[in-house]
């Protein structure tokens, strides 16, 4: 038998053993047991070490509250920390680590902070690590070289290297009333509006729903309340239009009432069963919300109060009534309220003596009295316990006289024997969700608590989280929320469940700090102590949010939820004003830590759509190199064994300039213009005439935003009378489909234009070379295409080899060049039969590298020109700006700004040292390679050019025009890349365009 | 935050994409009033409360929305197709933006 489980009583299923490791030693304990009641079954009390000093914890709370008991779950490599213990259900074969100790939890060496803990106090690394230091060790050095041995010695668990090998999942879920908390008046709540029809969800964050049914020891409807809560909870699950989930929190309200929650559907089991993530996660969208989250107990502020055997007062009742577990054998209790005596008499029934009823009131009830006496062991009405006794676990308490009213302590302390000090300090309703939806919580002085906000979303609370703390006001408040929430009048309070309960007076004593000497801890988690706050309180903090930044009270994983109050009190009293006055902090989701992977849900690892061209199959089989533009994945290289990359495009470059190459042009972003309106509204978003363009013609287009900047350039063909095919580049195609689509919809809705994206329908195949026109004379029939039926721009409709196609002469390489597109299905069919075709004038083909140098020996601009930030005039295409209409851009392009001669302007560059050139590299006038500075302007593409033999590469350079002919170096210091270059014409090769006309 | 699309229905505000204030309208493009179009391009209403907003539904049927939205509390209290809409006139709008 375990030290200290009780005979009989209790949730857990005796006969089920459930074996467990702590610190690598065997225990066991019950089915429905947490770590902590199994622990504390076996005797064990000491459970962390805490944040700052090491000193040792024991648990205080049985739930979701617990700001000691953490724990780290080992499962192979994989490391979990900061678990509660108090929400870690054992199972067979459960490992669990002690956090923040070393060796051992026992003999712990960071415990020597305590001996420096006058200089550890709030604000210790502000202080510390500002000022100058002498020596060699000054400023941030030192800090740096402290920095290591404090993280080492402050801190929660470490969380592993492994990969999480968890699987997570993510689940939108529709409902009419989403019911938080299952409690007596959630359980109600969801019957009462599950009757009305309403579809119901009943969010339960513990593994058994019930709330404190579970522990309270009432009589329900002549029932146990826990059995009462388990068989309303299976007519709830009977019902087609209830969804129970528990080991559900429900941890965020976000507007239009959708609530996130997180599922831990695994996390009891050894391993998840198949199918069955770890946790999912709920984004939970409802008509209307119950909030049904009860209430926090609050520590009482004393020396010594986080010694192991400290506990609050409710968290022994349920350990005593859920668990069947005694949280010591001499129990003494410190209250300033009544729920304490209710403890008592469970503790006292379950076994355990009672050797001290310790209340700070003087005029306590008839009822506690008479309970007091019951109970047996010292009652001690007007006094406060100033200490505890003991190493790593309470030997005994020390007592004293107060007055209550003004919290003066009189009379010599006595010391009490005792292993176990209950401590109730009143009840926080659970406001968390509320105060997100809501506006500012309100202070009710009776319960010294903030009670919930007035709503700001569809929201109804029932119970204690309204201040309500007796079970028969929790049933008649949950029976009508869930009325309430589901829009139903009709329902009969003479139908509620009966409840048999103790009367109990929920308001305390305004008692919520002990002063006497010694350590007494407001945040537990952090080790914040009283005496933390005042300092932060005579340095100036003045405002609760800079108090809480500064000390970092409620900033631990627990988030406050056992000091937020008593944090506030003395903050209150050291300033002179009510607490309400003072103010509270906003409690912002997370209500508890969520894990990241459920969050992440299935969206891990890289996740972006791949985008391939028809030919893509042929490109690879064919030894294409890729790489990534945007989504799309193009050839960089087709390269031959032995190859490096410079030499395979060098060679591509010169098999088209002296012959004929293939380039896949199939991602170019490709909109069908359609409509009478079509040409009118080219003319609008381009900067030059579209509407007077031939049918079967193609020109060159350059569109600018409004305010002036280039947005795009590209070809638009016209097909048609109403029909044209517009091309936008490969990066662009997104963002030039939304302007078009915003300015026909927002701007000029009278037009008829219809816009269709149909970059994926067509797939392109660019043919260029002198011997071009010859590969499509010996494969193109239907049409003629020599210079006659197709001149420069022109466009005309054959067959290859039995596909259609359509082909546009136009250049990008500057040689005579075709683009044939043909419907995406035949894109591989009609490649293949220009390769054929080609195969006799010795046709290569080419990837995005040669293409890229061909464009830069003739200075076309592309993504790393048009970048946002320059003009037409700046890439020298300001011919291209109508002066006969007005356009997009038209009214804002000739700003002072935007026509400033020294703005920087495209330039060519050519390097004098015969040494690759590196786009990103700075333009400088002198060379400092110690102390680089001066920058001109940037290179924003490079390449060695097989037709000038140098390493040449285009820039934008400020006031670049006039610099034209003149000397500069580049400046790289990441790359370590200086040197001397010449400032040239952006137009390397044949300017004159002799070639693509021929 | 649900945005419901005359179109498509109620759908989750990441199937939108934000076009920005609806209360703009195109001076006339043959204006060279300077004043004018800079309060077209970079003046931006910013209420706290209700907001004349343009959103594309550009992860469905690509419409241009005018959606009435509380900057405040996300409730969007209309939705029509920017085609139809009225959106462009609003009396908040500050001088300079309304002359064109």
């Amino acid at each position: 038998m375990s030290p200290r489980r009780a005979i009989s009583g209790g949730r857990i299923d005796r006969l089920r053993t459930i074996r467990f490791t702590f610190d690598g030693r065997p225990f066991t304990g019950h089915a429905g047991d947490t770590l902590a009641s199994a622990l504390l079954a076996n005797g064990v009390t000491l459970f962390a070490r805490s944040f700052k000093y090491h000193r040792p914890r024991g648990v205080l709370t049985a739930g979701i509250d617990e700001p000691n008991a953490l724990v780290t779950v080992l499962s192979g490599a994989v490391r979990e920390p900061n678990i509660p213990a108090t929400m870690l259900e054992i199972y067979d074969g459960l490992n669990v680590a002690s956090q923040n100790r070393f060796p051992s939890l026992a003999y712990d060496v960071g415990a020597l902070n305590q001996l420096g803990s006058k200089v550890l106090g709030a604000g210790f690394y502000y202080k510390t690590f500002m000022g100058p230091v002498i020596g060699p060790l000054k400023g941030t050095r030192f800090w740096m070289f402290c920095e290591w041995f404090i993280r080492r010695a402050a801190g929660l668990g470490s969380a592993g290297l492994e990969k999480d090998p968890s699987r997570y999942e993510r689940m939108n879920a529709f409902c009419d009333v989403l019911v938080v908390g299952s409690g007596p008046a959630g359980l109600i709540a969801a019957k009462a509006a599950s009757d009305s029809g309403a579809r119901v969800m009943l969010a339960e964050l513990d593994a058994t729903p019930g709330g404190s049914a579970n522990w309270s020891g009432e009589t329900i409807d002549g029932l146990p309340a826990a059995e009462w809560a388990a068989e309303t909870l299976r007519d709830l699950k009977a019902r087609e239009n209830v969804r129970v989930l528990p080991r559900t929190t429900v941890w965020g309200y976000y507007d239009g009432n959708t609530l996130s929650a997180v599922e831990r559907v695994a996390d009891h089991r050894n391993t998840p069963a198949k199918g069955e993530p770890r946790h999912r996660h709920w984004t939970i969208r409802t008509q209307s919300v119950v909030l049904a989250t009860g209430a926090f107990e609050r520590p009482l502020v004393f020396p010594g109060n986080d010694r192991p055997g400290v506990m609050l007062a409710g968290a022994a009742l349920r350990y005593v009534n859920q668990y069947g577990v005694l949280p010591g054998q001499k129990i003494a209790i410190f209250t300033n309220n009544d729920s304490a005596y209710h403890t008592a008499e469970a503790l006292k029934k379950a076994g355990a003596e009672i050797v001290a009823m310790v209340d700070v009131r003087d005029d306590t009830s008839v009822a506690g009295r008479e309970i007091a006496r019951e109970v047996g062991g010292e009652y001690l009405a007007g006094h406060a316990v100033v200490a505890t006794e003991g190493g790593a676990q309470v030997s005994g308490i020390k007592v004293q006289r107060i007055n209550a009213a003004t919290g003066a302590l009189s009379g010599d302390p006595r010391s009490i024997h005792a292993d176990c000090l209950l401590v109730s300090g009143g009840w926080s309703p659970t406001i968390h969700l509320a105060s997100q939806a809501g506006l500012k919580p309100e202070w009710d002085n009776d319960l010294q608590a903030f009670l919930p906000p007035k709503p700001t979303q569809n929201w109804v609370g029932a119970g204690a989280f309204n201040g309500s703390f007796s079970t028969e006001k929790a049933i008649s408040e949950g029976h009508a929320a869930g009325l309430t929430a589901a829009g139903a009048t009709d329902g009969k309070a003479d139908e509620l469940p009966s409840v048999d309960a103790d009367a109990f007076d929920p308001n305390p004593a305004p008692v919520f700090e002990i002063k006497a000497k010694g350590k007494a801890f407001v945040d537990l988690q952090h080790d914040v102590t009283a005496d933390d706050v005042r300092l932060a309180h005579r340095e100036g903090f003045v405002s609760v949010e800079h108090l809480k930044r500064y000390t970092t009270l409620g900033m631990a994983t627990d988030q406050g939820k056992t000091s937020n109050i008593p944090g506030l009190a003395i903050m209150a009293e050291t300033l002179g004003k009510p607490i309400p006055d003072v103010g509270t902090t906003r409690f912002r989701a997370p209500f508890a830590p969520v894990s990241v992977g459920s969050l992440a849900g299935e969206r891990y690892g890289d996740i972006r759509p791949e985008r391939l061209t028809p030919m893509y199959d042929w490109h690879v089989e064919n030894g294409a190199e890729f790489y990534a533009a945007g989504l799309w994945h193009r050839p960089m290289i087709y390269g031959l064994s032995g190859e490096s990359v410079e030499q395979a495009y060098v060679r591509e470059t010169k098999a088209v300039r002296g012959g004929v190459g293939l380039v896949d042009v199939s991602t170019l972003g490709k909109i069908a213009v359609q409509g009478p309106d079509a040409g009118a509204f080219l003319d609008r978003v381009y900067t030059n005439m579209f509407s007077t363009l031939a049918i079967g013609k193609a020109r060159y287009g350059l569109m600018l935003r409004e305010d002036g900047f280039v947005l795009d350039d590209g070809t638009t063909w016209r097909l048609g009378e109403h029909d044209f095919l517009m091309t936008t580049t490969t990066a662009n195609a997104g963002k030039v489909m939304q302007h078009l689509e915003y300015l026909l919809d927002v701007v000029w809705p009278e037009l008829k234009v219809q816009l269709t994206s149909v970059t994926d329908q067509w797939a392109g195949a660019a043919i260029s070379g002198p011997k071009s026109r010859d590969v499509l004379a010996a494969c193109v029939t239907g049409t003629k295409v020599d210079n006659d039926a197709l001149p420069f721009m022109g466009i005309v409709y054959g067959e290859i080899d039995g596909a259609p196609v359509m082909i546009c002469r136009l250049s990008f390489s500057g040689e005579l060049a075709y683009e044939v597109y043909s419907g995406a299905g035949h894109g591989t069919h009609v490649w293949q039969a220009l390769i054929k075709a080609g195969e006799p004038f010795a046709i290569v083909p080419y990837g995005l590298e040669a293409l890229g140098t061909m464009r830069i020996e003739k200075g076309h601009v592309t993504g790393a020109e048009i970048d946002g930030r320059t003009t037409a005039r700046d890439l020298h295409l300001d011919w291209m700006l109508s002066k006969k209409k007005p356009f997009i851009g038209s009214a804002m392009m000739d700003r002072e700004g935007l026509v400033a001669e020294d703005r920087l302007q495209l330039v060519g560059i050519v390097s004098l040292d015969n040494r690759p050139l590196n786009g990103g590299a700075h333009i400088v006038e002198e060379l400092d390679e110690a102390n680089p500075h001066g920058s001109l302007g940037h290179l924003t593409a490079a390449c060695y050019s097989p037709s000038l033999g140098k390493y040449i590469g285009l820039a934008l350079v400020k006031g670049g025009k006039a610099r034209q002919g003149t000397r500069a170096f580049i400046s790289d210091p990441l790359r370590k890349r200086f040197g001397p270059v010449e400032i040239v014409s952006h137009h390397f090769f044949d300017p004159e365009g002799s070639r693509m006309h021929g | 935050m649900l945005i419901t699309c005359p179109y498509c229905g109620p759908r989750d505000v990441s199937e939108y994409t934000y076009q920005g204030d609806g209360n703009r309208t195109r001076p006339d493009p043959a204006s060279t009033d300077q004043e004018v179009w800079n309060a077209y391009v970079y003046d931006r209403l910013n209420p706290a409360g209700e907001h004349h907003e343009i959103w594309q539904h550009s992860g469905g049927c690509r419409a241009h929305l005018a959606v009435t939205r509380n900057t405040l509390t996300h409730v969007v209290s209309s939705v029509s197709f920017a085609r139809d809409a009225g959106h462009k006139k609003s009396d908040s709008r500050r001088k300079t933006g309304a002359k064109a």
